[in-house]
């Protein structure tokens, strides 16, 4: 790397600190501003965004497509869901319940779908999460099958803490829990597994050859993967206070796939990104009067769109070079 | 044994008749990705076209049912064709963006679809005189069923007779081992490529209207059906028409002896089956090579 290259490097990350640092603080203002409904919105994007930010952990750093994480989503959702009802309100402990068992359930299925690569993969990956999704519909004794589960009690994020039982309260519930995983999932960004995950992804066969397990490291990712799916599930839950099969549905798969291809592979603030732009197009854009009821086609046209026009995602755009140059000098 | 094959011998060949509409769904699938490396995940839409054009035409007739499947075979060509010209310029970079604009499509054609057909699933009857039930081994069991059994066995035959032992196949074959080679022959691999795909959807749509009675038209289905399809053809083995053909028949048993048996859980049998297949073969049943 030229010298020019690596200063270029160290304005990005104080440019980086200082954009994330001003959307934190938006973030943290927005229920001050924003109404009922947009609020409910934006904490559904932060949810959503985990899911991605899982998805990206798979498919943009370790170059493994999936078109199944909503099946750790929806695991981790009906754990929490199961966990809220039976036994604590406590949001931790939901959290780590479902973080727990999505992991767990994992091991064996991530088994089977590491062992392939590519489309393999992928359509592996695409029938593990359609079966937990009919498992949703017609385990009816644990999931109460179509009906979903409902009446599942407002969060208490710990101990001693009150019930949160306004949208906002759970917007900073959502908020906090959201921060706090995306510092973690930037710090492991940065380390030597994450590096030789990259390695994986860009030349697996040499990977091997200089003596790493590649098969456990895909192995080891695809369970942390799915624990953050897990955690994001039971923050769906105490969002939504209702969990139903379609929470552990294709779409949702599909449209976290979308959202990291959108964000650019790889890049976490673009899989963010993705993520918020995904879900307004389906939400927001879904319900205006013009195209009501229309949402899904406007999504499928946003994902035509996006793989014709962004090539490399959002995080891909650049400024053209003449532009930065003329600021410059 | 006898007593138990005769409790279940109605799921038995009901999986038989599944496992024929699900090969000839899969089949297509499988030799658009095995021979020509293009991932179509609109796969299970060219189904649901399908099944909406016979629920379109099917007027208790006949004369219905053969122009639904020749209406179907029609739509299924042209949307293969027309996804063959949408996946080109994608060819170079990769199954990721061929998965994404893939499911984009997914997405708008089956908006469209329920936007003239509504929102429930469309109950489809056979024509009148495929109703009713015969008697099979002193058990009652469906006119229609044995009759797309027969008609789907046919188009196995079929599908393995032109790209198994016909020229034409051999050359759709040799393109898959050596694009090179064929193209320093003075082949066109574009029109091989065209042919196999439309060709393959044109098979999907045809199952669409062939096994609308059986599965019919609604919201979902295009996506039970890719899933299906997937599974039969990983388990089956990339590529080859063999493969596609074991893979449907044992998921076909897999799918109706589950739901009969085991109905809470049918979904893990299905998983199970997979995770067995794969431990044991991990390039599917019938293993061929394939640029993967």
């Amino acid at each position: 790397m030229s010298p020019s290259a690596t200063a270029g490097t160290a304005g990005t990350t104080t440019r980086r600190r200082l954009s994330a640092t001003a959307v934190a603080g938006a973030l943290a203002v927005a229920p001050f501003v924003l109404g009922p409904y947009a609020i409910g919105t934006l904490s559904r994007i932060l949810v959503f965004a985990l899911l991605v930010l899982s998805v990206n952990l798979l498919t943009g750093l370790t170059g493994l497509p999936t078109l199944g994480q909503s099946a750790y989503f929806g695991v981790g959702a009906y754990a929490a869901a199961i966990t809220a009802t039976r036994i604590t309100d406590i949001g931790v402990l939901q959290l780590l319940v479902a973080a727990g068992v999505s992991a767990l359930v994992a091991v064996p299925t991530g088994w089977l779908a590491v062992r392939a690569r590519g489309v393999v993969f992928l359509m592996l990956t695409l029938a593990i999460g359609e079966i937990v999704y009919s498992a949703a519909v017609n385990w009816k004794s644990l999931t109460n099958g179509t009906d979903g589960m409902s009446g599942i009690p407002p969060v208490v994020p710990l101990p001693g803490m009150p019930a949160l039982e306004l949208d906002g309260l759970v917007y900073f519930y959502v908020l906090a829990v959201f921060l706090l995983l995306f510092a973690a999932v930037s710090r492991f960004g940065s380390t030597s597994f994450a590096l030789a995950l990259r390695g994986i992804r860009d030349n697996e066969p040499r990977m091997r050859a200089i003596g790493y397990p590649t098969q456990r490291y895909a192995l080891t990712v695809y369970c942390g993967a799915a624990a953050l799916a897990g955690a994001a599930g039971a923050l769906w839950v105490s969002v939504q206070r209702f969990v139903s099969p379609g929470d552990a549905g294709f779409e949702i798969a599909a449209l976290a796939l979308l959202a990291v291809v959108i964000g650019g592979s790889g890049s976490m603030p673009g899989a963010c990104a993705g993520a918020a732009l995904v879900w307004l197009t389906r939400d927001y854009l879904g319900n205006l009067e013009a195209v009501a009821g229309r949402g899904p086609l406007l999504l499928g046209l946003l994902f035509v769109t996006a793989v014709y026009a962004l090539p490399r995602g959002l995080a891909g755009v650049r400024i053209p070079r003449r532009l930065i140059r003329r600021r410059t000098a | 044994m006898s007593g138990w094959l005769d409790g279940n011998f109605v799921s038995v060949i009901d999986g038989v008749a599944f496992g024929l509409l699900l090969f000839t769904i899969a089949v297509g699938l499988s030799l658009v990705f095995g021979m020509m490396d293009v991932l179509n995940l609109a796969h299970g839409t060219l189904y649901l076209a399908g099944a909406y054009v016979a629920y379109a035409l099917s007027d208790g007739t006949l004369t219905g049912l053969l122009l639904a499947l020749l209406a179907g075979a029609l739509v299924g060509t042209m949307g293969g064709a027309a996804l063959t010209f949408l996946t080109q310029p994608l060819a170079r970079r990769g199954h990721l963006d061929q998965a994404v604009l893939t499911l984009g499509i997914t997405f708008i054609v089956a908006d469209l679809l329920s936007a003239a057909f509504g929102a429930d699933v469309l109950p489809t009857d056979p024509p009148e005189v495929l109703r009713g039930t015969v008697g099979l081994l002193g058990h009652a069991y469906p006119v229609y069923r044995l009759v797309f059994i027969a008609v789907a066995a046919g188009l196995a035959l079929l599908v393995y007779l032109v790209f198994e032992r016909s020229s034409l196949g051999a050359l759709v074959r040799a393109t898959v081992a050596d694009r090179d080679m064929v193209r320093a022959l003075g082949v066109d691999i574009r029109k091989v490529l065209y042919g196999v795909f439309a060709s393959g959807a044109a098979l999907a749509a045809v199952g669409g209207v062939l096994g609308a009675p059986i599965l019919g038209p609604g919201p979902g289905v295009d996506e039970t059906v890719l899933v299906l399809s997937l599974v039969v053809v990983v388990v089956g083995g990339l590529g080859s028409v063999r493969g596609a053909l074991a893979g449907a028949l044992l998921i076909g048993q897999v799918q109706t002896l589950g739901v009969a048996l085991l109905p809470e859980y049918a979904p893990f049998l299905l998983f199970g089956t997979m995770l067995l297949v794969l431990v044991v073969r991990p390039h599917g049943l019938v293993a061929s090579a394939v640029r993967a």
